[in-house]
């Protein structure tokens, strides 16, 4: 487990003196060790992946090396020089960039103003906008870009967004970037064009640092893996040297559970009465009209691309939207589902795709997120004991394995894993009949990933039905009873059994438009 | 827009009725700031009392407190061809054009209660206003002959830290002791002209002042304060009027009150009739041609125990204080 | 609640504690409490009197930010219901008096509830309405006087005594117990928090919002209400004018020393009060200390800055942020 220095041989781009070197960076967090001893080398023109499971200490790295967190110890150089920088700003002008997953731009300026924000072109104090729009447009031109720059930046997609961030920042004259997650959020398209751009960048010499969770994509264009594990150097390699198998060792620090693997076998029907079953249901504009059963036991899975219906439909499922047509039968009788709340008293629960902000309260502790869906269930007049309120906490962060297992933690502070179990959490202990959830893994690391995929057979197997919306179709595959194939805001196709496969949902999703394979 | 043309159309006519009617002597069209105190509901009380009095068909039109609004009356006045304007300016500044409409139409206006602009001097007949000054030196002499040589420590609430009244009637007051070393200001503190703060501050004057023991006398630059300021030395257990001196000024009915009850020596009044002495001014313009002074100063008169208050009160009492 | 209060209430306890020391200072009877008439007396005693109103405003007002919302109409509505118990007081009887001011007072709430969770005005849109046009109310129903009243029952609420301390005192006291018990006792501190902390997200977990919201600003209400009736019950009198004027302010000020964000979530009720206190501390200091009335403004600003200070957490929190300060000053 341990890892010595040995590990880190010089970067090889270069053979001599690495672009960024951190040696033996530490940060504790009130005595709770975050970051213990890293090194890192960063070589001229490298493309360095960044990989580690949720609380692995990569983010801590990233904040310890632009100085947004003070470090404990270590030693930070640039091309061999000592460098300290105690703000982003400070690290901005040494030359070390970061652009995160949410672009922290100001989204309704104009491009152009956002390239230029802070240093705009100027004559007699005022500012030169046809000259700043001009070098806006020939900056993106590098980076095969020709858009209109006096558009303002929340008219274009975050793809473009990123390039917009990533084309100020080299043009401050950035040698090191820092890309914290930027593809959570693309399609396969645009993570080609930010592939291209990367590319570039290299070429010029850059150094990149990139975080992500999505190991393809390490394959595709990283020249070197680092691992970190519990705030420690789990390894360091070039890609040529660590296999995928290899690499998935050192980031879980053990074998992969099957939980990925293939479908089990299930019995097939084995499913109890329908918890809920929708008829016609519908709103316009938003989703057509569908029907859907959800019987106990079963896991009925909605497949699509981005944009296809499958959060719509969960949303009026739940009574987050209002549906303007269609019925809801739950145990033979018409029910109403008109706002979470209804819900929630026919035994729903729903966590959210948007996590952080539709989901977790982030000031609020751990423990307080967890009881949240139950106490509204109650009511303010019944207020569960501090007592009763802590062994639910208990009971749920010992099984879901929450980490750090503190309840009085704000939730905020945890990793986005331990966020979605927490969020789990809150709805298993409304002790729900229906659980819908949006997206359950996405942005997680691989640990947790595989424990929400047994969690979620588990659940059906106690005789919950669950209804799953995922853009993984391996994943689907494996806990799915039926799949239903949205497309452009509609129900288009029904997979049940020995039906469900990968080519099969692919199929259905791409009945129309090829090549939508690509994330798969 | 339209509908206020109406307006306007309907009130000229019901006003040419009015004077046709009635057949009164003059008719003087009075732009009111507003009803925003006690006193300037008296004030418009008693011009409809003083005008009644002189057979004066007197037209009020409330501003508000906007100067938009009583430019808008103003016009309105000269419209209806009104033989004179009262303004009781809500602001000093920006009436040069609409007084000079006025001037152009021959009708003379009389500002009430506060000056306006220098500038505009020659733009009207007479201003009738008090002495802010002159009412703090009333109540300061007072209290030097009351006090009559002994050593006497006054403890003053404020009005509004820098409204002009506030620093007239504290120069006033000081003015007016400034040749008795007995009397001295020991602590001076602003009670904004509400009753709220004058008893809070009036509290605290006390604790400061070894239980009220060291005060002789409390100023307050008006009776509202005054009125608060016993409550707290009844509280604390002192007897206002016996053990400490009151004198303040207004003349509030409230404040004769407690005058009557012997827990307030002395008010300087600020008449509400400040349109008293501007009607004789312009019927004596518009008869004789005789024209008045520039300056009219009201009678800032003092009230102590000894006239009668519970008499004043009941005068008082229904004006609209 | 309470537990909360060591960690996080020491820069407001420290920062009430070195004003009432510098009160000492400028005043060094400061601390001297006697009986007068079977109520205590004494400068400690107007700090807890004089800072009932705000402290009973601030007791809505952190619920209502707590919410992310603001109240700026707590000012207007002690006018009006204070309006209405000075014009009850000598023809009805006490309950009759105080039913229709509190009665008012929640309606106002309602209506300010009613503005922002039903038609989803922002809140300090929403309750500037009834800031602007609430004192106008007020002035209708008193005519534009100052209406006084002889009403015994009404005069003890503003200055009668109950074992000893001011009246404003025990019904402040009674409110911040109400408070407390009826927002952390129950459940809904912890709905009013998470709702706060994300409205979205709330609403998804089933906790019915829009109700806690006008609930929340229908207390405010009340409390004002009851600010304002021991506004008018102290000087006999409604003043329509200046009952209230400007104390909606002073409100959000001891909600913000409270320690409670203006961007909602996590709240102390009783850190509010304290911030409550903090002010009237300084207040009362102030015209204590003699100083001319024109510095008033400066020292408030300057004493409200260091506490602010105080608490931020770039100067290292808690008292060391006064510390630093201070030590700057002699350096």
């Amino acid at each position: 487990m341990q890892t010595l220095d040995p590990l880190l041989p010089p970067s090889p781009a270069t053979g001599h003196v690495p672009l960024l070197q951190v040696t033996g960076f530490s940060k504790a967090f009130a005595g709770f060790p975050a970051l213990d001893r890293v090194n890192l080398n960063l070589g001229h023109g490298e493309i360095h992946a960044l990989l580690g499971e949720n609380g692995a200490g990569k983010s801590t790295l990233i904040k310890t090396i632009t100085g947004v967190v003070a470090r404990d110890a270590g030693q930070l150089r640039l091309d061999g020089v000592d460098i300290a920088p105690r703000s982003a700003g400070e690290a901005l002008t040494a030359g070390i960039a970061t652009v995160y997953q949410e672009v922290n731009l100001a989204p309704n300026l104009s491009v152009a103003q956002n390239l230029f924000l802070g240093r705009q072109p100027t004559r007699f104090g005022l500012v030169r906008e046809r000259e700043m729009r001009r070098r806006a447009q020939a900056l993106l031109a590098e980076f095969g870009l020709s858009i209109d720059v006096g558009a303002p930046l929340e008219s274009y997609s975050v793809a473009i967004q990123h390039i917009v961030a990533i084309a100020r920042a080299v043009d401050q004259s950035a040698r090191v970037l820092i890309l914290d997650e930027p593809t959570a959020s693309l399609d396969a398209q645009e993570v080609e064009v930010l592939f291209a751009v990367m590319r570039q960048l290299k070429a010029r010499g850059i150094g990149i640092l990139f975080v992500t969770h999505f190991l393809d994509q390490v394959y595709a264009v990283c020249d070197r893996i680092t691992v970190l594990r519990n705030g420690r150097l789990a390894g360091s390699a070039p890609i040529a040297e660590l296999p995928r198998i290899e690499l998935v060792k050192l980031m879980l620090g053990r074998e992969l559970s099957e939980a990925t693997a293939a479908r089990p076998a299930r019995a097939p029907g084995a499913s109890g009465a329908p918890v809920a079953a929708f008829t016609g249901y519908g709103k316009t504009g938003y989703v057509a009209p569908f029907d859907l059963d959800l019987p106990a036991g079963h896991v009925v899975a909605l497949a699509g691309l981005l944009g296809s219906g499958r959060t719509e439909t969960v949303r009026l499922v739940f009574g987050a939207e209002k549906a303007d047509c269609g019925t809801v039968r739950t145990a033979g009788a018409v029910a109403a589902v008109g706002s979470p709340r209804e819900a929630m008293r026919l035994g729903f629960g729903y966590c959210p795709e948007e996590r952080k902000t539709e989901g977790i309260v982030a000031d609020l502790s751990v423990r307080e997120n967890i009881v949240l869906a139950l106490q509204a269930q109650r009511g303010p007049l019944r207020p569960l004991s501090r007592r009763e309120q802590d062994e639910i906490a208990a009971r749920f962060i010992r099984l879901l394995d929450i980490r750090p297992p503190d309840p009085s933690r704000p939730i905020g502070l945890l990793s986005g894993g331990n966020q979605q179990k927490a969020l789990l959490a809150r709805w298993l202990a409304t002790k729900p009949r229906l659980l819908i959830l949006d997206e359950p893994t996405r942005g997680i690391d691989v640990g947790a990933h595989a424990e929400i995929i047994k969690l979620i057979r588990e659940l059906c197997d106690e005789g919950m039905a669950l209804l799953v919306v995922s853009s993984e179709l391996d994943e689907i595959v494996t806990y799915a009873d039926e799949v239903i194939v949205l497309r452009d805001r509609a129900h288009v196709a029904r997979l049940t059994g020995s039906q469900i496969d990968v080519p099969a949902i692919l199929a259905a999703i791409a009945d129309t438009p090829p090549g939508a394979a690509a994330t798969a | 827009m339209n509908f206020k043309a109406v307006l306007l159309a309907s009130a000229l006519s019901g006003a040419l009725f009015s004077v046709g009617a009635n057949a009164a002597e003059l008719t003087v069209g009075f732009s009111q700031i507003g009803s925003e105190s006690g006193w300037r509901a008296a004030e418009t009380t008693v011009s409809k009392a003083e005008a009644k009095k002189r057979n004066v068909n007197l037209k009020i039109a409330d501003a508000q407190q906007k100067q938009e609004n009583q430019i808008k009356a103003i016009r309105s006045f000269i419209a209806q061809g009104v033989d004179a304007i009262f303004l009781a300016p809500v602001v000093a500044t920006g009436w040069d054009s609409v007084l000079k409409e006025a001037k152009e139409a021959s009708i003379p206006v009389v500002l009430l209660d506060r000056d306006i602009d220098p500038s505009g001097k020659e733009l009207y007949l007479t201003a009738v206003t008090s002495d802010s000054v002159h009412e703090g030196k009333v109540a300061g002499e007072w209290l030097v002959k009351t006090a009559a040589g002994k050593p006497c420590n006054v403890v003053e609430l404020q009005g509004t830290v820098g409204a002009s009244v506030a620093t007239n009637r504290k120069k006033g007051f000081e003015d007016g002791i400034a040749g008795a070393s007995n009397v001295k200001i020991v602590r001076s503190q602003t009670g904004d002209f509400t009753r709220a703060k004058g008893k809070e501050v009036m509290e605290s004057f006390i604790k400061a002042e070894g239980g009220g023991k060291t005060i002789c006398a409390v100023y307050a630059h008006n009776d509202d304060m005054m009125v608060g300021a016993i409550q707290a030395m009844k509280e604390a257990g002192l007897k206002p009027g016996t053990d400490i001196l009151t004198v303040s000024i207004d003349a509030v009915p409230d404040i004769f009150k407690a005058m009557a009850a012997g827990e307030a020596n002395a008010t300087v009044e600020l008449t509400p009739n400040m349109a008293g002495p501007a009607f004789d001014a312009v019927m004596a313009f518009k008869a004789k041609g005789t024209v008045p002074p520039k300056w009219i100063q009201t009678e800032s008169k003092l009230y102590t125990q000894a006239d009668n208050p519970m008499a004043v009160y009941e005068s008082k009492k229904d004006l609209g204080y | 609640m309470a537990l909360r209060l060591p960690r996080i209430g020491t820069s407001q306890i420290v920062a009430l504690v070195l004003i009432l020391a510098a009160n000492w200072l400028v005043s060094p009877q400061f601390f001297d409490i006697r009986l007068q008439d079977g109520r205590l007396f004494g400068s400690l005693i107007d700090v807890l009197n004089r800072g009932a109103p705000v402290a009973l405003l601030s007791l809505g007002m952190v619920l209502v930010i707590a919410m992310r919302g603001i109240d700026l109409s707590v000012g207007a509505i002690m006018a009006i219901c204070g309006a209405i118990a000075a014009s009850l007081a000598d023809s009805h009887s006490l309950p009759v008096v105080l039913g229709a001011a509190l009665a008012a007072g929640l309606a106002c709430g309602l209506w300010n509830g009613f503005l922002v969770a039903v038609l989803g005005i922002q809140p300090i849109v929403a309750t500037l309405i009834l800031m602007v046009a609430g004192r106008g109310i007020a002035q209708l129903i008193t005519e534009g006087r100052i209406v006084t009243f002889n009403s015994p029952e009404l005069a003890f609420l503003g200055g009668g005594s109950v074992l000893g301390l001011p009246t404003p005192v025990v019904l402040a006291l009674s409110m911040l117990a109400l408070t407390l018990i009826i927002v952390r006792g129950t459940a809904l501190g912890l709905m009013i928090e998470a709702t706060g902390g994300n409205p979205r997200a709330s609403a998804l977990a089933g906790i019915g919002t829009r109700l806690i919201t006008v609930a929340v600003y229908m207390w405010s209400g009340l409390c004002a209400a009851l600010a304002g009736i021991v506004a008018a019950a102290d000087i006999l009198g409604a003043d329509a004018n200046n009952a209230g004027l400007w104390l909606e302010l002073d409100a959000i000020l001891a909600v913000v020393i409270g320690g409670t964000s203006l961007f909602g979530g996590r709240f102390s009720i009783i850190l509010a009060v304290v911030g409550a206190l903090i002010i009237q501390a300084m207040n009362t200091g102030i015209l204590l200390s003699g100083l001319p009335p024109e510095t008033n403004l400066v020292v408030k600003a300057v004493v409200v800055l260091a506490v602010l200070l105080a608490q931020s957490p770039k100067l290292g929190g808690h008292a060391a942020g006064l510390g630093v300060l201070f030590s700057r000053k002699k350096a």
